[in-house]
Order: C-alpha cells, then structure tokens, then sequence
C-alpha cells in the first residue's frame, strides 16, 4: 500500500461498503439529513459577526483531543476580560464543523458573572473543529479554537425507545 | 419526573465569585436519529436555561441539538446578595421545569 494511494483489500472494501450502507441508511430515514459543513460554520459564524473582525486571543476553549465517545464531551470556554460595568463579556457562542448543525451552545454572561467562564457537556457526530467565539461589551469579537478526534461519533447508534 | 440538580454555596462572602452546577435529565433527542425500526425520531431538546438571582437574570444559555442528554451547565456570577437563585429550563413539547436555591451571603 505504499505506492498506491488507495488500495483496498477486500475486507476494507466489505467493512468501508457496510459502512456506506449503513450509514445512507441512517441519513435517508432520518428526519432531516443534512449535515452542516465547514461552510455552513462560516456561515454560522458570519451570521453572529456580521462584518466585524474575529481576533483570536483571549479566548481559552478546552476540550479533550482525544474523545472515546462523542455523545458526551465536556468542555470549558474561558474568556479574559475584566468582567466590570464597563468592560465585560456579553456572549459566548460555539460552533462546529460536523454536526448536522453548525451551532452547540450560546451563553449570554454579563458583568454579574465575575468571572467569564461556562461549561457544559456536547455531542460530536465526528472528528472536527470547534470554534468559541466571545462577544464583548465594546461589540469586538474574540476567539479560539480546537480540534477533537471523536473515536465513537454521537447520533450513530439506534436508540433502544 | 424530571430531575434537577443545583449545586450553589450555602454562604458567600459579599463580592465573592462564586461557581453554580446544574444538571437535568433530560433525552435531548436531536431529532436527527432512527428508532429500532428505522423510524425517525422527533426532536426533543431543551432550548433554554436560565439563572435569576438579586434581581436579574444573570446567566442564559441556548442550547441546541447537540448538547449532551442531561444537560450540565457550570457557570459563576458574584454573591451580591442573600437570597434565592431561580433555574429554569424551557424546551419542545412545553418542557418547563424549575429549581430554586438558597444562598446567604454575609
């Protein structure tokens, strides 16, 4: 396999056609199909920003880069800001690349927070890019990224209801 | 019944920042999955959670598909005042549900 770029044998074949199948299976009966891409993230992303400019800095997202099981992986978004009247961060949203839609979670904080940092547990259909983006008082737009590989995606298995 | 779990310091001192768990079970259905019998199955999320405490809401998050079943959320805010702190978690099929915590704050 070393010359040819892809060369199967023919279990691969079998298991990668098995995996096909099944999964058109799953995409064709379930509800809605799609599933978002990296445009869509940009297109997410575009939506919240407008034309304004994303820095990146002083956003800190934490996430594991390894993942067993995607339909549980925790993470935290940190962002650093002074957190008074004045100068505080108002929103947080996440975005992904893989999901079938490009939004996980938006925090709406304030300066009551103290401090800027959320957590919460996501579903990751896939090995993908999560984008945190801060929005601050002064309307400037922060972020950070992180990339994760999902050994087991969410949304795969068959519910037992 | 839907379960709710809310984890705040009994007492702050004035000024404190202080870190709020939460926790609800709850299927988040993303509505993007099949039954055993190849059956779509309907989406079922939480859309909202909320924290209200000394007067304000001070926290709320918008969740979609892809937040985890049992939703936990971690978060802070600065102990202003003794008090209740209000959870709510509003989602489809009229899902409300409700948590309420105590703090003094000294």
């Amino acid at each position: 396999m070393s010359d040819a770029p892809r060369v199967f044998n023919r279990r691969t074949l079998v298991t990668r056609a098995v995996h096909v199948v099944a999964g058109a299976g799953a995409l064709a009966l379930s509800a809605a199909p799609a599933r978002a891409t990296p445009d869509m993230m940009s297109e997410a992303i575009r939506k919240l920003v407008g034309g304004a400019k994303v820095n990146e800095g002083r956003v800190t997202l934490d996430i594991p880069p390894l993942v067993e099981n995607g339909n549980t992986v925790p993470l935290t978004v940190a962002v650093e800001s002074p957190m008074t009247e004045k100068d505080y961060v108002a929103e947080i949203h996440i975005f992904n690349e893989k999901n079938p839609q490009p939004y996980l979670v938006a925090a709406y904080i304030g300066p009551r927070a103290g401090k800027a940092e959320f957590a919460t547990r996501v579903k990751l259909n896939d090995s993908q890019h999560i984008i945190a983006i801060a929005r601050m008082s002064d309307g400037s737009f922060w972020s950070d990224g992180a990339d994760v590989i999902v050994t087991i995606a969410a949304c795969v298995e068959i519910s037992e209801q | 019944m839907t379960r709710a779990l809310v984890n705040v310091p009994a007492r702050a001192k004035k000024g404190d920042i202080i870190e709020i768990k939460t926790l609800i079970s709850h299927p988040m259905e993303s509505g993007y999955r099949v039954g055993y019998g190849g059956e779509p199955l309907k989406r079922d999320i939480i859309q909202t959670f909320s924290c209200d405490y000394d007067g304000a809401k001070i926290f709320l998050a918008q969740f979609s598909p892809a937040v985890a079943a049992n939703p936990f959320v971690s978060f802070h805010t600065v102990a202003t005042a003794s008090g209740k702190l209000v959870f709510r978690w509003e989602g489809d099929n009229g899902f409300e549900a409700e948590e309420t915590a105590e703090i003094v704050v000294e």
